[in-house]
């Protein structure tokens, strides 16, 4: 054992700024973290046990214990529930025995929840040692519990043929489907890969490509939307020893999952878009940070990698242009939705807790290891690729004026058709529906959690920056969903959750709020209520990051455009509340007694 | 003076070197903006989020924003008061806070802030968490009841390697901030005492030197806390 925990360390070069990775290859090889490999990281890299603890009791998938040689993580996201997520946790239990967080005693088995996997086109699904399983049924839970008791080993326990597109590719055999529905630029299949590269590149300045990209006016597709030409011109002015291109494939946001399905189909492009960021911001290396849920793609993406390398679209003089040497390596978190922030990103990157950095300075001039750097989302760097091909003039064509280009939505929920759309900005939620056969629909989650809860009055909005912003993730809810009890509750217990706990703010007030909202659905609510929901929420605005910032978004954006269902909630004719029920309090006491006090006193 | 700009807190123009952070220059000139996990001489880490004012219509903490020139800030506006008051309610609400009891009674940041902002009943329901006490280390007890997680014991306590000896644990609402067990055994009386003064609160406790000091003789028995910077 000792030898082995040796090993791994030094396999990351005894460097504490990789001491994610050093994490992740003991969850993975030993099966948990326990006191004698924390005893040796502390030892060999130098820092405190508590130190190491507190990177390591910050992600959601290391363990101090086993959990088990087959573990099983139930996602637990909105649409998994919507989709029978309770039926496949009572059989799952049944089945094996044990109640969530526990492993078996023989520990074949464990059983976990989890966040959102980016699977909501085919839920419910869970991971099973690295591997997604989807569209679960109580009958398919049976047989998956029966075959790992008979000792079938994880590659045979799919009995159903791979998904479509790429998944069937060797170095995937993955049960996952791409669902791409609509196809646009950055899903088209007309592009050669390489070619921007290969015959664009050498032709251009990097000033010449910074000025392309500012005249697309592409903004930041992750959600926050920040002009991406800006981005890298003040990168490559910023000072320092190297300059880092960080992909950033963490997408956590409930609902969003278009960019497992870029990273599936669409690689190259990708990888393709930081080799061009790279050359424009004179980059020395690129990073994808990877979210631990799409660790299945590891051996397919490092496969790209390499035969890009051969090819030399990375490496040394790339394209023959002297001096534009860049590689990709591929960072993977360890489950922690915060990590999508770009500096709690980068922090994780340097094996620290996901902890947002208080801004200015801003990543472009201290970010990854203190020197400059770019953190864009995974579409927007297949998107420049398109851009740099075509030119900035012809991109502005597509989409509106202030949200240029297209968009692809990672839509699911009540409709026929979940899946990818690669759409125009300026789309309507109302030709949205249409689009992939939504019908009778209560309400739609523009933008995940973090975004906006939009009713029937507001179908005519449109999909842009200066309207409904939204990274990806299109949720639609039918008539027969409890928006209150089955969404909003939902969305108020994942920021819980995944928040890093840094800001008071959001540490604390999520919390407020949630029970607030309980104690509403177990009819205890008065109309105070429903304005104090209001009022805390306005504290959250004070948070460092996003995360907290729009942690209380679920409630307020409900309160705004669903009042109705709130004031349902309230109880008729009171207008205080006591804070506590005093006959219920003294209702044991009275039973000893054999007295009731009386109440009514004046 | 050479580097000096010029800024407004409140309409009241201030003059400070650039490059300084808001809550030192405002201190600078005669304008207290309470903080609690800031520190003068570290890294800020804007983690309490107390200091928060508003620049050109967004939040920012004054711990970790520098001034510019011409900058506007709005410190002491209804707004700003009651959101900071809030975040006292909440850090009260979300631990156990018995001040009557408490060795750091009379020193404690959190409760002369509370005075300050004349919080009488808290808006938010009481948590009551249950929460640990450590007193394994031979010198001090962590009170986690008392913990308000505003990392001024992780940024300041180090030994001579430069490594700390408390940390975070966990995340979210279940976060801690843990003494690391190994070394608090060789952890000196002088570091013990420098981490019980860094805690803003009675989080952190030198075991037979919570009364050493007689309560009502403590630094904000005399006056209110930021009374030493406010000109008016």
């Amino acid at each position: 054992m000792e030898q082995n925990i040796t090993q791994i360390i030094r396999r990351y070069g005894n460097d504490k700024a990789r001491l994610l990775d050093m994490l992740i290859d003991l969850q993975e090889e030993l099966g948990f973290i326990g006191t004698q490999a924390v005893e040796l990281l502390a030892d060999t890299l130098h820092m405190s046990h508590a130190d190491i603890n507190q990177t390591l009791s910050f992600y959601h998938f290391f363990s101090t214990e086993p959990r088990g040689k087959f573990t099983i993580y139930l996602n637990d996201s909105v649409v998994a529930h919507m989709f029978g997520r309770e039926t496949i946790r009572k059989a799952l239990e049944k089945e094996v025995g044990v109640s969530f967080g526990q492993v078996t005693a023989d520990g074949l088995i464990g059983l976990f929840s989890t966040a959102c996997i980016g699977m909501s086109d085919q839920e419910p699904a869970a991971i099973i040692n690295n591997k997604v399983f989807t569209k679960l049924t109580p009958y398919r839970v049976k047989e998956l519990v029966r075959h790992i008791r008979d000792g079938r080993p994880i590659e045979e326990l799919a009995t159903e043929s791979y998904g479509d597109g790429k998944n069937p590719h060797p170095l995937l055999q993955s049960l996952v489907s791409s669902n791409i529905r609509r196809k646009g630029m950055v899903l088209s299949d007309e592009y050669d890969y390489g070619s921007v590269l290969s015959t664009k590149l050498p032709k251009m300045t990097p000033e010449k490509l910074i000025a392309e990209v500012k005249h697309s006016h592409i903004r930041g597709r992750g959600g926050a939307g920040f002009p991406t030409g800006f981005k890298w011109e003040f990168c490559r002015r910023a000072k320092g020893e190297k300059h880092y291109v960080i992909c950033n494939a963490d997408e956590g946001e409930p609902g969003t999952f278009k960019d497992r399905i870029i990273l599936t189909e669409k690689p190259e492009l990708v990888f393709e878009g930081m080799a061009i960021a790279g050359y424009a911001i004179g980059g020395d290396e690129g990073i994808l940070y990877l979210r631990y849920e799409y660790r299945y793609m590891r051996e397919y993406l490092e496969d790209v990698l390499q035969k890009m390398r051969k090819r030399h679209l990375l490496g040394k003089n790339i394209a023959g242009i002297e001096g534009f040497d860049f590689d990709i390596r591929i960072q993977f978190g360890a489950g922690a939705y915060v990590c999508g922030e770009e500096s709690a990103l980068i922090e994780s990157m340097e094996g620290k807790r996901g902890e947002p950095r208080d801004k200015p300075p801003f990543p472009v001039e201290r970010g990854y290891l203190n020197q400059p750097t770019i953190v864009n989302n995974v579409e927007t760097f297949a998107t420049i690729v398109r851009i740099v091909e075509n030119g900035g003039e012809w991109f502005t064509q597509f989409g509106t004026e202030d949200s240029t280009g297209t968009k692809i939505l990672s839509i699911s929920g009540d409709c026929l058709f979940p899946g990818i759309y690669e759409v125009n900005w300026g789309f309507t939620i109302a030709d949205m529906l249409d689009m992939v056969g939504a019908y009778e629909v209560q309400a739609v989650q523009v933008g995940g959690p973090s975004g906006t809860l939009i009713g029937p009055d507001e179908f005519y909005r449109t999909l842009g920056y200066s309207d409904l912003s939204t990274g990806g993730s299109i949720i639609i809810f039918g008539r027969q969903r409890n928006l209150l009890k089955d969404v909003v509750l939902n969305f108020m217990n994942f920021f819980i959750d995944e928040s890093c706990g840094s800001c008071s703010t959001c540490r604390i007030m999520p919390l407020m709020m949630r029970d607030k909202l309980v104690k509403l659905l177990d009819g205890n609510g008065v109309a105070q209520d429903l304005d104090e929901l209001q009022q805390w929420g306005t504290v959250l605005l004070a948070s460092r990051c996003g995360l907290g910032q729009t942690a209380g978004n679920p409630v307020i954006s409900s309160l705004k455009n669903f009042r109705y269902l709130y004031e349902e909630l309230l109880q008729k004719d009171v207008e205080f509340d006591q804070g506590f029920d005093l006959q219920a309090a003294v209702q044991e006491s009275c039973d000893y007694v054999g007295r009731v006090p009386v109440f009514s006193h004046h | 003076m050479d580097n000096q700009i010029i800024f407004t807190i409140d309409g009241k123009e201030c003059r400070a070197a650039a490059g300084t952070y808001i809550v030192e220059a405002a201190r600078q000139n005669g304008v207290f903006i309470p903080t609690l996990c800031n520190m003068p001489g570290i890294t800020p880490k804007g983690a309490c989020r107390i200091c928060t004012v508003r620049i050109n219509g967004r939040l920012m903490t004054s711990c970790t924003t520098p001034v510019i020139a011409g900058m506007e800030i709005e410190n002491n506006s209804p707004e700003i008061r009651e959101l900071r008051k809030s975040i006292i309610e909440l850090l009260f609400v979300s631990g156990n806070h018995f001040c009557p009891a408490c060795e750091k009674s009379g020193d404690c940041e959190l409760q002369a802030l509370a005075y300050l902002f004349q919080m009488m009943v808290p808006r938010f329901p009481y948590q009551f968490p249950v929460k640990e006490i450590d007193a394994s280390a031979p010198l001090i007890v962590k009170d986690q009841n008392r913990c308000i997680l505003c990392k001024r014991c992780i940024r300041t306590i180090k030994d001579e390697q430069g490594r700390s000896y408390f940390a975070f644990e966990s995340r979210g609402n279940k976060l801690e901030v843990v003494l690391d067990k190994e070394m608090a055994k060789t952890m000196i009386a002088e570091t013990a005492e420098l981490a019980m003064k860094n805690c803003p609160v009675g989080s952190i406790l030198v075991k037979e030197k919570g009364f050493y000091q007689p309560i009502g003789t403590r630094k904000f028995d005399q006056q209110p806390i930021g009374s030493e910077i406010s000109t008016h």
